[in-house]
């Protein structure tokens, strides 16, 4: 008996050693260790085996039955990872084989500037205001103190809109109006910045565009002084270009603000970028508003932001980004 | 307005450190644009003269030049200039010179001829900006000689100065030198026109003013033992650095003083002035009078006209003199004009007439009221250069409204409040005195600030407590950041119109910015008749109208990117249209609009886009209804409404209006009024809680002919369905030999689900009937088996 079970294990050991594929492992499961299997079949016979011999052949029996039950399962194992493998394998790509193109679209360059700008501000505590982009003389000049005939006028070259009495109403050639705008509807304190699309009577070129944009800064508060917009100016500077920045102001004239000053952006390599203008409210605009320039003071400020992107993404030419050309836009 | 470093120094010892100067002018508000060194002395140009001309045997452009350099040798050069003869005296940069411009000149043969040299123009040897030709050399000059030397042309330094409106003060070089030696703490004391006294009533010259306002004070002097020449070289030389060409002695004499003044004058020959003097009136309606230019110019009622005693003009007060009264080789006495007139009437009067002119910028800014007498002795100290018996006889005055120049109050505490400082009054003294601000320290710290009257621009507290800041110093002021008192951010709009930004970008759509101006037409082409507002004085006739849509411009968007063979492509626009109001109105109606073209993509494709930006936005209430709009698809187009109120407009560009702009793609077309969209009460939406418990899946088709609305369809089966319905989808369209004609199988997919228990088939069953019951009734739908 203990012969015909050694006999037996070493044949389903064979077998189960040899099988090829899991399928085949699954379907010689029964012929190597069910019941009508030469194992099987021996089982059978114990019960009529003497005590001592039947329990000498059960143990041998067991063990055999376990060593060919573990062995398929390992020869079952290593035939799935093979399986497995050769699967995945079939399932290779090129991950470089590109159909299809990510097709995200693009903010234009303009609205990103106006965005990180106005993120910069809102850190200081501004808030954003806006305003319409024709104008009365009313809002674009004579409230900025600028009276009709003011010689000053003649610094902006204005589009008059053929609207109300003629030279009543003009694009809007700064976005100081909604300075106005907003001190007429808002008691103060106010901090504010204002982006928006400005309008000039010029031929474009590489660096002037009859249609372009501005971000224009107001405050009004108690005890606003000079330092404070030397100071503001200094913090958007290494707020938006980089701590590396610094900024100055040189002395210059706008109607609407006095002192009035130029300011300049120092870059990291020492030289000079003349970025925009300000100065203080000049109490005569606060007046017009209704604002008391005893009780309340403030500056403003103002800067193309066409620019920008210019020096950010090295443009040579602002007329490209109003080309509308896609192969432009999706650069950015 | 160009100042030499060496005129400045005559009027105050400000140093001859370009590079400090040109800081402390920018420091002062003076922006240095440029800095130009002139006749510094190149080593190795001589004075050579012309031997003799030959034609280059190969070249038409050239010439041959024999020169002698002073060795009696001669020199052949090859020279692309026709403009010497022979004899002349020209000045040649030797072999081995190098130009300012680092060019090295070496001996060379050009076209097959030797060139020992290169002859330069006034402009390569930096002597004025004339390029054309050769330098022609005065007569006399020693040939070999070192060029510069032989000329006596001494080196200066030209500052350009971009100088601002409130500073009359800064277009003289007498009005730098004393900013500057204020800044930099020397002495400004100039002696003008100390050297001549006043000798003797200015007879024959009489001065009536009648226009008080446009002419503030017309002062007349006589002045006699006259001839005209050349100027002394140094002042011609002045003038030409400065920007002017020198004419005369006497005209020269009247412009340098204008240049170191700011003194504009106007000189007459007295014989010609006829009837023994002055008349400053308005001019009459279409009076005319030949200005010095030699153009006849026409005036109006506006102009200021100088007159002679027998009221004829001889010329346009504070623009141009006359022609009849010009001086010439005759002229043996002059009358010398120095005035003072209003800049506005000045400016307006300079515009209508299209001229101006050094005077009239002055004029323009606000004049000196008060330098003619010092003019006027500076004028004569000048002149006397020339012609050594010139007199001076006495001024001839007449006053007519002239700007107040008062003592204003000046308060410290102001000062400092506005600026950031705690200067103290007599700093602030220290700081205006030198400029001719005299300060006067009153008691409870306001100053007692005399306005100068060169200083036309100040008026007020404001303006003095610039020119403190000015030179105290801007940089000198501590930089403090105010903290903000309010709370800053984005207001609901803003916040909502980034979100649809990024969506839109998210959905693969590009943001365009088209011009907001439009070309006469373009609206006809869009399908988009009416009025439009127009620019008054366009630029251009191509970008003359306010767009009252977005579309045409996406649409020229969308051309420009097919035409470099960019078909699909996908755009959005935020931006303005100017409308004519519907009631009268101040100002166009103006409004931020929202629009999305989507080339290649039919209608659908819009709606989608619409569907997203309704659900981020989490606006209820939206409803489309097929609509016919100028220059969209009629049968393509629906107007949105949200609660019954028109947002916007979606659906597809009419193909006559694509074809119009060359487009052959469908394009879809999306546009909402923003404001309007986002006016509607929205989000943020309220939980809605998820079930634990199974969900049951029905799907059903109806047929439905073809005028009912999916939407009417889907908002029946909610409403029939009650809570359960968790979801909606259709799934198939279908049009075919299985649904008659002039109707469609719609087929959707329900999603059933209670949060309170498992539904049993029963309910699903009873929930199907309704749906169906209320499909098949309210809309004639049948249900497909």
């Amino acid at each position: 008996m203990l012969d015909e079970i050694a006999a037996a294990r070493r044949d389903a050991l064979a077998r189960a050693r040899g099988v090829a594929t899991v399928a085949d492992a699954r379907a010689i499961e029964p012929e190597l260790t069910g019941r009508r299997s030469l194992l099987g079949q021996l089982k059978q016979r114990l019960g009529g085996l003497g005590p001592t011999e039947r329990k000498d052949a059960g143990q041998a029996l067991n063990a055999a039955v376990a060593e060919v039950e573990a062995t398929l399962s390992t020869r079952v194992g290593e035939l799935a990872a093979v399986e497995r493998r050769h699967r995945l394998e079939n399932e290779r790509l090129d991950l470089t084989e590109r159909l299809t193109r990510p097709s995200r679209g693009h903010l234009h360059l303009v609205t990103q500037t106006h965005e990180r700008l106005e993120d910069v501000f809102i850190g200081l505590g501004f808030t954003v205001s806006e305003g319409p982009e024709v104008e009365t003389d009313w809002y674009n000049f004579t409230a900025l103190n600028m009276p009709p005939s003011h010689p000053a006028r003649s610094m902006w070259d204005t589009l008059f809109v053929d609207w109300g009495e003629p030279g009543t109403v003009v694009l809007r050639t700064h976005t100081s109006p909604v300075q106005i705008r907003v001190m007429e509807t808002t008691t103060p304190p106010i901090y504010t910045v204002v982006p928006g699309r400005v309008f000039r009577r010029d031929t474009a070129d590489a660096t002037h565009m009859p249609v372009f944009h501005q971000i224009e800064g107001l405050v009004v508060d108690r005890g606003i002084t000079f330092g404070d917009l030397a100071g503001t100016i200094e913090a958007f500077t290494k707020a938006y270009f980089g701590s590396e920045f610094t900024s100055r102001l040189r002395p210059s004239y706008f109607p609407f603000t006095e002192p009035s000053a130029e300011f300049d952006i120092q870059r990291p390599d020492g030289s000079w970028l003349e970025l925009g203008g300000c100065g203080m409210v000049h109490p005569n605009v606060l007046a017009n508003c209704g604002v008391d320039p005893e009780e309340w003071s403030g500056f403003a400020f103002g800067f193309g932001t066409d620019r920008m992107p210019q020096s950010r993404h090295g443009l040579d030419d602002l007329r490209e980004m109003y080309t509308n050309d896609l192969r432009f836009l999706e650069q950015f | 307005m160009e100042v030499l470093l060496s005129w400045l120094n005559e009027l105050a010892p400000v140093g001859v450190d370009v590079a400090a100067l040109a800081d402390t002018m920018n420091d002062l508000g003076l922006a240095v644009d440029g800095i130009e060194t002139v006749g510094a002395p190149i080593d190795g140009v001589v004075v050579a003269k012309v031997l003799g001309l030959r034609p280059h045997p190969d070249a038409d452009r050239m010439q041959l030049v024999d020169v002698d350099t002073g060795d009696g040798q001669s020199l052949q050069i090859c020279c692309g200039a026709f403009n010497m003869a022979v004899g002349d005296l020209v000045p040649l940069a030797t072999v081995g010179t190098v130009m300012p411009d680092g060019r090295a000149i070496n001996r060379a043969k050009k076209r097959g001829e030797w060139s020992n040299g290169m002859l330069c123009s006034p402009a390569e040897l930096g002597l004025s900006s004339d390029a054309e030709g050769i330098a022609v050399l005065p007569s006399g000059l020693d040939v070999g000689a070192p060029v510069f030397g032989a000329l006596g042309v001494s080196p200066d330094v030209v500052f350009d100065l971009d100088l601002t409106r409130n500073r009359p003060d800064a277009y003289a070089h007498l009005g730098i030198a004393r900013d500057l030696a204020a800044r930099l703490h020397v002495p400004f004391a100039p002696s003008l026109g100390t050297t001549v006294d006043v000798d003797g009533k200015s007879e024959g010259i009489t001065v009536t003013l009648d226009k008080r306002s446009a002419c503030g004070r017309f002062t007349a002097h006589l002045v006699t033992g006259v001839f005209v020449t050349e100027s002394p070289r140094w002042l011609a030389e002045r003038l030409s650095r400065a920007g002017m060409r020198p004419i005369n002695n006497i005209v020269d004499v009247s412009n340098y003083v204008m240049l170191e003044m700011g003194r504009p004058n106007h000189t007459y020959d007295m014989t010609k002035l006829e009837g023994g003097g002055f008349r400053v009136r308005s001019a009459h309606s279409a009076e005319t009078v030949e200005t010095l230019d030699g153009v006849t110019r026409v005036l109006t009622t506006d102009d200021v006209a100088i007159c002679d005693g027998n009221d004829v003009v001889i010329g346009i007060g504070g623009i141009m003199g006359g022609a009849s009264t010009e001086i010439d080789a005759n002229t043996s006495a002059v009358a010398l004009e120095m005035a003072w007139f209003e800049p506005s009437a000045i400016a307006s009067s300079g515009a209508r007439l299209g001229l101006r002119s050094e005077a009239s910028m002055r004029f323009e800014r606000g004049c000196d009221t008060d330098d003619m007498a010092v003019g006027a002795r500076r004028f004569i100290e000048l002149l006397r250069l020339t012609c050594p018996d010139a007199r001076l006889h006495e001024m001839v005055d007449a006053v007519g409204s002239l700007p107040p120049r008062p003592a204003i109050a000046v308060r410290t505490s102001r000062v400092n409040a506005l600026l950031g400082t705690e200067l103290d009054s007599a700093t602030i003294k220290d700081l205006l005195d030198p400029i001719g601000f005299a300060t006067k320290i009153g008691t409870d710290g306001v100053l007692q600030v005399q306005l100068p009257t060169w200083r036309y621009d100040a008026t007020a507290e404001v303006d003095v407590i610039e020119e403190v800041a000015r030179h105290h110093g801007y940089g000198r002021i501590a930089k403090t950041v105010p903290k903000s008192t309010v709370f800053g951010g984005l207001t609901p709009l803003q916040r909502d119109r980034r979100l649809v930004r990024q969506v839109l970008v998210g959905l693969g759509i590009t943001e365009a910015m088209p011009n907001a101006f439009l070309a006469p037409g373009d609206l006809e082409r869009s399908g988009l008749p009416g009025t439009a507002i127009t620019i008054t004085n366009p630029l251009d006739a191509d970008e003359s109208v306010l767009r009252t849509s977005l579309l045409p411009g996406l649409l020229k968007a969308i051309a420009y990117n097919a035409s470099h063979r960019r078909l699909g492509a996908r755009f959005f626009e935020i931006g303005h249209i100017y409308g004519v109001p519907d009631e009268p109105a101040t100002l166009p109606d103006e409004r931020e609009i929202i629009a999305i073209a989507l080339a290649g993509t039919p209608a659908i494709g819009a709606v989608a886009v619409l569907d997203e930006l309704v659900a981020v936005l989490a606006i209820d209430g939206l409803r489309l209804t097929p609509t016919a709009r100028p220059g969209l698809h009629p049968s393509r187009t629906a107007v949105v409404t949200v609660n019954s109120a028109e947002v916007g407009v979606v659906g597809e560009v009419d193909p006559d209006v694509a074809a119009a702009y060359s487009i052959t793609e469908r394009v879809a077309w999306l546009a909402l009024d923003l404001p309007a969209l986002l006016a509607h009460p929205h989000g943020p939406r309220a939980y809605r809680k998820i079930s634990r418990f199974p969900s049951s899946d029905i799907d059903l088709a109806f047929v439905v002919d073809d005028s009912v609305a999916a939407f009417d369809i889907e908002s029946t089966m909610r409403e029939a369905a009650g809570d359960l319905l968790v979801d909606l989808q259709l799934f198939d369209v279908f049009r075919g030999p299985s649904v008659p004609q002039g109707s469609r199988s719609l087929a959707y997919a329900l999603r059933l689900q209670s949060n309170e228990r498992t539904l049993t088939d029963g309910e699903v069953a009873a929930v199907r009937k309704q749906i169906v019951d209320a499909v098949t009734r309210r809309h004639g739908a049948r249900l497909r088996g």
